[in-house]
């Protein structure tokens, strides 16, 4: 994938933007709970503390002219029981401290009768809540307005507090941990659609155009469209420079189809030798070139079927026994003999079948094209180490020629200067074998004169 | 044989038509598919070669059609374009062989003779001249009962002499009817193949008789 | 010769007020228990006898060789007095008025303190980490073995008020308790049983109307019942009774079987100390008497011990916290006294 830069992730994105949303709910959360837990425990000791209030006030009497209070132990028992907590009090009847703490301050001056006042201040070095009740009190002759005060430090409520607070924050915790948990999940299951087209779209052979169809998420249909448009674009293009070749070609090769139709009449016509050989060179022009054409044609759709290679299920025997038919009456018109040398079964590998038919009609057309006339042409298939397909001619073979460099683009060996052809045949072979991972091993007879070409494929 | 060629560029037709008729063949030029089925309806022929483009349709829909007649005849297919793959295309279609413009007509004629020994059943290449039988399709000679099968070349000189018994062939003229373009030969080769072929009509009535100066030319015992 | 004298006798007090500290608080005794080796010193004020104490404070001083110990012995209002009125300078405040102790506590006069040795400690031991409760005292009836010889010896309340009225004769003069206005441990007993038991009032009446003596201590109580002056005296401190068995004889101790208040002795860190690391040692010693037997013998204070408790239902130790300060309250305690006075003193 070159040129493609990887930047981000969607998957990290939507995980660490899921995580943030669930850092900001379990923080939020916890904050809340807090402020419920802090809320509830203040309402916890409140009632407590009233409780005890309103018990002492319950406590008190008129005795003659004086009020009088009966401290009930309950009162001071009750705020015992729950917390280890300080506890003040204080009653004052016309302004005078009737009992208790005198320097405890009354929750609110100004209280009405019947209800209660909190407040929250410090008192001997501690912070406390205190409630305020007034209650009055029926003398013989008037009635008194009696405030009870009831104070309490907050231990106890923080030890309520915490312990809800502790909770809320082990909750959020696990509440967090497990929302990323699924926010990884989530990330990914959003994610299983792009992966599904993605993997349909590269599942794709190399020559597949058709559009991509199929359940595509709302979000990516503009792009599959686009996607689409540019592969019908593609397409078109693609059809339009095919039917522009097949044009060209067409073109091209029917005025010379005519020429040297003409030609060969003409030089059946003619008497002169010195004509006949004019004709003939004529003849030999028209061929050369239209066999260069189409080796360049042919090396042109190697080129670009080897660049994205189709695997299918491909018989190297099978497409060596169709070479050979294809190529017997030309082989038959210079009386060579093709002597085949196959295998039984299949010799079975993944691989483009176009194209290694083209290679080895390549190197047998070469192969025909350079042995003598009845010579024998020798084609073999065998397993060594390898799928070989090998053709053996008996023709002038490469001389002292690089065996190496014969498969370079255009190059020929010295012996076959006079023979129409050009040099792309063996060039052909190469590319072709070698994008199916094999080699082309070019090697002189042994015995006698002529070439050895095969073709060496990989077992699977 | 019998042509029918179904050719829509008039100059290559008459190329053609005319290159087939020096060797004998008769050829029938149809310029459009439909006037190939009036052709085809009317006349019956040993080979059709078809020009893959035509004006009225590819000429895949008449190789698609033809396939379903009966008594089918054979076609071959004339195409511009080399790809492999078209070309395997066709013959999935219906074509029985392709060749590719521009052409090598001795190359087509091999071609034609490779259909139709494969369509099989055909006597209607036989020739006798003297007890001697010659079967252009198969390329079978058969003398006093025994056939033998003769190579492409030898066939070809055959044939020669077959056509126009008693007639005298120059040298040159044989050498265009055996060898290519693309074969670099001298006129002592021919000296080799009608030397074979008269070891082959060894034993029979006919044999190859040089006349000096002139040529060659088969004759009987008579 | 007079000035001569005046002088001597200034310099003496200047003397006695420097090598003793002037205090308004009434000290009963002062023991100086010097250091094994060393400068520290550990003051400690408290209402137990230095009988008790003492073989405590030499076991101390054993594991505190540097430390010498103060040891001030005063009633439980003139501690109180001490530490809430006066400010003195102490490092312990030991008491058996649990209630004054729990002032002292509530109205921020005492320190905290934790330590692995306070953590043994039951909940109902401590209070805010400031009071520590070290003793499990019961409240015990004190019978004399003259007196019950022949007749069977009441097991609860029921039964002794109901022998009390039977036999009102036998036992007039002859039913002893604490004077509560004076004594703060007979308070404490008198108020807990009058909130615990509803037949108090009762017994107390019948007290009355048998002409019941009133102590200021146990000792005396023990005293006379041993003697056989008292037929038996109620709510006596059963650690005091219990130090007094081998050497006194005639009494026998009897723990009533509906009800007994188990007062706890607590210690706590007075906000004026100076020697913290030493007082917060002898309070891990203290909470931890369980482990030195040899130490409750000796000294006859029964330790805090929870499994003793939960074997014997009807011991209730007298619950440290804000309740107590109930009875403190001044007219709460009026009132208290009077139904009291009205009660046991009649005429």
């Amino acid at each position: 994938m070159k040129g493609l830069i990887a930047k981000g992730s969607i998957r990290r994105r939507l995980v660490l933007q899921l995580g943030a949303v669930a850092a900001i709910l379990s923080i939020a959360f916890f904050l809340v709970v807090q402020v419920v837990a802090d809320r509830a425990a203040q309402d916890t000791q409140d009632n407590i503390i009233a409780a005890a209030a309103t018990a002492i006030a319950d406590a008190l009497y008129a005795d003659r002219d004086r009020v009088m209070l009966e401290l009930p132990y309950s009162a001071f028992s009750m705020l015992g029981s729950i917390s280890q907590d300080r506890v003040f009090y204080r009653v004052v009847e016309r302004g005078q401290t009737l009992t208790g703490y005198d320097d405890l301050p009354i929750a609110d001056s100004g209280v009405s009768k019947n209800t209660r006042r909190f407040a929250s201040f410090t008192y001997r070095g501690e912070m406390v809540r205190a409630v305020t009740v007034v209650r009055s009190v029926s003398l013989r002759d008037e009635r008194r307005a009696v405030t009870v005060t009831v104070a309490q430090t907050q231990r106890g409520r923080a030890v309520i507090s915490s312990r809800i607070t502790a909770t809320a924050t082990a909750i959020a915790a696990v509440f967090f941990m497990v929302a990323t948990g699924l926010s990884f999940w989530a990330a990914q299951a959003a994610l299983r659609p792009i992966n599904r087209v993605a993997r349909s779209v590269a599942r794709r052979g190399p020559n597949d155009l058709r559009p991509v169809v199929g359940e595509t998420p709302t979000e990516l249909v503009p792009l599959v469209g686009a996607l689409n448009s540019f592969i019908a674009r593609l397409r078109v293009s693609l059809l339009r420079s095919e039917e522009f070749i097949a044009d060209a070609a067409h073109r091209v090769r029917t005025p010379l189809a005519t020429v040297r139709a003409q030609a060969e009449l003409t030089h059946r016509r003619l008497n002169k030798p010195e004509h006949k050989k004019a004709i003939r060179e004529m003849i030999r022009a028209i061929d050369e070139s239209s066999r260069s054409a189409g080796q360049l044609l042919d090396h042109a759709m190697v080129t670009f079927r080897t660049d994205s290679l189709e695997k299918t299920p491909v018989d190297l025997v099978g497409l060596l026994a169709e070479t050979c038919d294809r190529l017997a009456p030309t082989a038959d018109l210079k009386d060579i003999d093709i002597l085949r040398d196959f295998p039984e079964g299949p010799f079975e590998i993944q691989g483009d079948p176009v194209l290694i038919q083209s290679a080895l009609r390549n190197i047998l057309d070469n192969a025909i094209k350079y042995s003598p006339d009845d010579s024998q042409i020798t084609v073999r298939a065998f397993e060594d180490d390898g799928f070989w397909l090998q053709v053996r001619d008996q023709g002038r073979g490469f001389g002292d020629a690089d065996l190496g460099k014969l498969s370079q683009r255009f190059s020929r060996g010295a012996n076959v200067a006079d023979i129409v052809g050009s040099g792309l045949g063996l060039t052909i072979a190469d590319e072709v074998v070698g994008a199916h991972f094999g080699r082309l091993v070019i090697s002189k007879n042994k015995k006698g004169t002529g070439a050895c070409v095969s073709l060496v494929f990989a077992q699977p | 044989m019998r042509f029918l060629l179904i050719e829509d560029n008039a100059q290559l037709a008459d190329a053609v038509v005319g290159r087939l008729a020096l060797d004998g063949h008769a050829v029938d030029h149809a310029g459009t598919l439909e006037s190939a089925w009036a052709f085809i309806n009317a006349a019956s022929y040993d080979l059709i070669l078809l020009d893959i483009m035509l004006p009225d349709g590819d000429g895949r829909d008449f190789l698609v059609d033809h396939r379903k007649a009966e008594n089918r005849t054979p076609v071959i297919v004339i195409t511009a374009r080399s790809e492999v793959s078209d070309r395997v295309g066709l013959l999935d279609l219906g074509a029985d062989d392709y060749i590719t413009k521009p052409f090598d007509f001795s190359e087509l004629e091999a071609r034609c003779r490779a259909v139709l020994r494969r369509q099989g059943g055909v006597a209607a290449n036989h020739k006798t001249y003297e007890g001697v039988v010659l079967d252009s399709t198969s390329g079978g000679l058969t003398i006093n009962g025994n056939t033998e099968i003769l190579r492409n070349r030898e066939l070809r000189l055959l044939e020669v002499f077959f056509r126009a018994p008693g007639q005298v062939f120059s040298k040159s003229h044989l050498m265009d009817r055996l060898f290519s373009f693309s074969d670099e030969v001298s006129e002592n080769a021919i000296e080799v193949y009608v030397g074979r072929l008269r070891k082959r009509l060894d034993g029979s009535d006919v044999r190859i008789e040089t006349v000096r100066g002139l040529g060659y030319r088969m004759v009987g015992k008579t | 010769m007079c000035i001569a004298r005046f002088c001597a006798a200034l310099g003496a007090v200047a003397l006695m007020s420097v090598a003793f500290p002037m205090s308004a608080f009434e000290v009963e005794e002062r023991h100086h228990f010097p250091a094994i080796a060393g400068d520290e010193v550990l003051r400690i004020i408290s209402t137990a006898d230095e009988d008790a104490f003492e073989p405590i404070i030499r076991a101390y001083q054993a594991q505190n060789p540097a430390v010498a110990v103060d040891y001030t012995i005063a009633s439980s209002t003139e501690v109180m007095r001490a530490i809430y009125d006066e400010g003195a300078a102490f490092d312990l405040v030991i008491s058996s008025a649990m209630d004054l102790q729990t002032k002292l506590a509530n109205d921020g006069f005492a320190l905290a303190y934790t330590s692995a040795q306070t953590a043994t400690l039951p909940d109902w031991a401590i209070w805010r980490d400031q009071v520590f409760a070290f003793t499990q005292e019961p409240a015990v009836l004190v019978v004399s073995e003259a007196f019950f010889a022949e007749i069977g010896v009441p097991k609860n309340r029921r039964d002794l008020i109901n022998l009390l009225r039977r036999e009102s004769a036998w036992f007039q003069g002859r039913v002893g308790t604490y004077d509560v206005r004076t004594s703060g441990l007979g308070y404490l007993f008198a108020t807990q049983d009058s909130r615990n038991i509803e037949s108090y009032w009762r017994l107390t009446e019948l007290m009355g109307g048998l002409n019941s003596p009133l102590y200021c201590c146990s000792s005396d109580m023990i005293r006379d019942v041993a003697s056989g002056k008292l037929a038996f005296a109620y709510n006596v401190l059963g650690s005091y009774a219990a130090s007094r068995l081998p050497e006194t004889k005639g009494f026998h101790i009897v723990e009533l079987e509906d009800f007994t208040s188990v007062m706890l002795r607590t210690v706590l860190v007075p906000v004026g100390v100076e020697n913290q690391p030493a007082a917060h040692r002898m309070i891990d010693f203290l909470v931890t008497m369980k482990d030195r037997p040899d130490l409750v013998a000796a000294s006859g204070l029964p330790p805090v011990d929870e499994a003793a408790l939960d074997a014997n239902t009807a011991m209730r130790p007298i619950r440290l916290g804000p309740g107590l300060l109930v009875f403190l309250d001044r007219l709460k305690r009026d009132r208290f006294l009077e139904n009291w006075e009205n009660s046991i003193v009649q005429d």
